[in-house]
């Protein structure tokens, strides 16, 4: 008794040519710790499908099922009832071992083995898949520096000698050895301050951007959940899944009053950091540049401006950098336009702020618009306050 | 017979040879007992590992070998197996048994959860994790179970003078019935700087083979 997955949309299709992938799919996969246990188990009836080269995060509070479900992936545990598939096969007929060398597994508690170096922990599943002792230490060197490690200095070193979060990416980098298409993440920055975790966030969406592989990782942060998941599954008590959609979706529409809760009343503004200024198509800003005359100000001024508001002209320099806004009140009846007139802007958008960061600018600079830059400064539109509201309506 | 010194010198420096032999002797004794013990106790615990029902009865029957006084357990076997090295070593081999399944069970039990999950979660068989992880992990506290084992046997072989082994026993054995106690006194002491000996090697060795428990926590 089979019951079709769990639909999933799509976030965007496959287009890279990097992706080195395998689909996982979950067919209301059921597991009970005790035998003959009534009432839910850990996880009940769980459905969902992750496609090749997505990352997929399992977010839930404590006790939710998200360490099982991850486990009866790789055949740590094995389900009640209910298939996993992964790359369409159905794992159950798969020997253990081979299954498990061919992914990934960063545990909750990162879990290195603190008789052997960093060198021979990252070396594991290589030296288990019998590589030779050349390619060993070439990959070890190549994955220390992936994970922003100085090779030459940690290689050597035993796992006691390293920081929480250190020791982090070396289980970052020990589940990556042998370039396994599918990584299973258990919390794997759980033990690191804010500010190190960003930062090895950051490099895990380098990481998959350089390469993409399809990863499940476990958190129950909802931030960090939104900001790696290209799909984000929410997961409540007794394994059941919430909702399973892109994080955009999510914040728009929670599928019940739990996940509602659960991403938080802020999440309009939480929607507002997933997207930055350059998702959106800057509305066009009357713009002179210094030295023109004065009538050209006046004659832009008298053609409509949809989307910003009317009678502000945009200065810029013979670059096309922004220098401020004129009010039409002072743009001179005759003569040149002088960059004296500009009353500098604070709100200068750029290309890769998000839109919460963006509104941040505007609300310092108490103006209701952003003037929008490119990656060199140069002009190209503007965004006003009531743009990014209408982003959240859409 | 008041003017007669405690330890007479001239006697030790003219059976040096002796002491040599009659060391070499004990230290046999002593690695066999402590070497077949291990073998033993090892395959005793994997059987545990494997099947933990198996702990309590295992540990049960070494427990009571452990209690039997080592005099009568020497008596008690002299008609089977005759005063021969046999004998001694049966003996010597059941004390070791208790400790050593012990430490070996409780050593491998003692390795963090963590490394034996990522060992199976990385694909580990059962027979490559016990090798390559739980073992070494394990290590230090086997150790400790030889150090005590090996210890123990060093003065247990003095008794199994009594059955006419007994290595640096003999010693300790003729002096008192002989009433000449330079020789039961070298004896002693000589057994004595062996265990110490022994043990020091044990930890040397111990170091050697666990580096990582003797790093600088902090970098330099
Ligand atoms: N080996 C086990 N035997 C019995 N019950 C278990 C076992 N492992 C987990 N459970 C139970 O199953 C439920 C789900 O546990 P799981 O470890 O999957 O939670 P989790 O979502 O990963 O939680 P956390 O965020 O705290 O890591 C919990 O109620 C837990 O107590
Ligand atoms: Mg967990």
């Amino acid at each position: 008794m089979t019951e079709p997955p769990a639909t999933t949309p799509d976030p965007h299709p496959v287009d890279q040519p990097h992706v080195h992938g395998a689909s996982v799919e979950l067919r209301s996969v059921t597991k009970h710790y005790e035998a003959g246990e009534r009432g839910p188990g850990a996880v009940n009836d769980l459905s969902m499908r992750v496609p090749a080269g997505r990352i997929c995060v399992l977010v839930g509070p404590s006790g939710c099922g998200k360490t099982t479900t991850l486990k009866m992936v790789n055949r740590l545990i094995e389900p009640t009832s209910g298939r996993i598939l992964v790359d369409d096969r159905d794992i159950a007929s798969q020997d253990p071992i081979a299954l498990r060398r061919g992914i990934g597994y960063v545990i909750q508690q990162v879990g290195l083995f603190p008789h052997q170096t960093i060198g021979q922990n990252v070396a594991i599943v290589p030296s288990l898949l019998g590589w030779e002792t050349a390619r060993r230490v070439a990959r070890v060197d190549e994955l220390l520096e992936l994970v922003g490690l100085d090779p030459a200095r940690y290689r050597d070193r035993y796992p006691s000698q390293l920081s929480g979060g250190e020791r982090q990416r070396v289980g970052v980098a020990r589940a990556l050895a042998a370039d396994p298409p599918l990584m299973l993440m258990d919390e794997p920055f759980g033990a690191v301050d804010p500010i190190v975790r960003e930062r090895l966030q950051e490099e895990l969406l380098r990481l998959q951007a350089r390469m993409t592989r399809t990863i499940l990782f476990v958190t129950h942060d909802i931030d960090e959940a939104l900001r790696l998941g290209d799909l984000v599954a929410v997961f409540q008590a007794g394994g059941v899944l919430a909702q399973l959609d892109t994080p955009q979706a999510i914040l728009a529409a929670p599928a019940s009053e739990f996940v509602a809760r659960f991403v938080g009343a802020d999440r309009g503004l939480k929607r507002l950091s997933l997207t930055r200024v350059r998702d959106l198509e800057p509305s066009p800003v009357p713009t002179a540049t210094v030295g023109e005359p004065a009538a050209a100000g006046h004659a832009r001024l008298a053609v409509a401006t949809p989307g910003i508001p009317a009678g502000w002209l945009l200065l810029v320099d013979a670059a096309q950098r922004p220098l401020g806004w004129v009010p039409s009140a002072r743009i001179p009846t005759e003569g040149v336009l002088g960059a004296t007139l500009a009353e500098p802007t604070g709100a200068i958008l750029t290309p890769w702020m998000s839109l919460r960061d963006a509104l941040s600018v505007m609300l310092d600079a108490e103006v209701v618009t952003g003037v929008v830059v490119d990656a060199e400064g140069l002009v190209q539109g503007a965004l006003t306050i009531d743009r990014l509201a209408d982003t959240l309506r859409a | 017979m008041t003017d007669r010194p405690v330890i007479d010198w001239r006697w030790i420096g003219s059976h040096l040879d002796d002491l040599w032999d009659l060391t070499v002797e004990h230290i046999v004794l002593t690695v066999i007992a402590v070497g077949v013990g291990f073998v033993l106790s090892f395959g005793l615990a994997l059987v545990i590992l494997r099947w933990r029902p198996a702990y309590g009865p295992i540990t049960a029957i070494a427990g009571i070998m452990y209690t039997i006084p080592s005099l009568a357990l020497f008596a008690l076997l002299v008609p089977i197996t005759g005063l021969s090295t046999l004998t001694a070593e049966i003996a010597l081999v059941s004390y070791t048994l208790l400790i050593l399944v012990r430490t070996i069970v409780i050593g491998v039990d003692g390795v963090p959860v963590d490394a034996r999950e990522a060992a199976d979660g990385m694909g580990f068989t059962s027979r490559g994790r016990l090798l390559r992880v739980e073992l070494p992990l394990a290590l230090p506290v086997i150790v400790a179970g030889l150090r005590i084992a090996t210890v123990t046997t060093i003065g247990l072989v003095t008794v199994s003078a009594l059955i006419g082994q007994g290595g640096l026993g003999r010693l300790i054995n003729d002096g008192l019935q002989r009433g000449f106690p330079t020789m039961t006194i070298t004896g002693a002491v000589m057994s004595v700087l062996l265990a110490i000996v022994a043990d020091v090697l044990f930890v040397l060795t111990l170091r050697r083979l666990t580096p990582w428990q003797h790093v600088r926590r902090s970098d330099p």
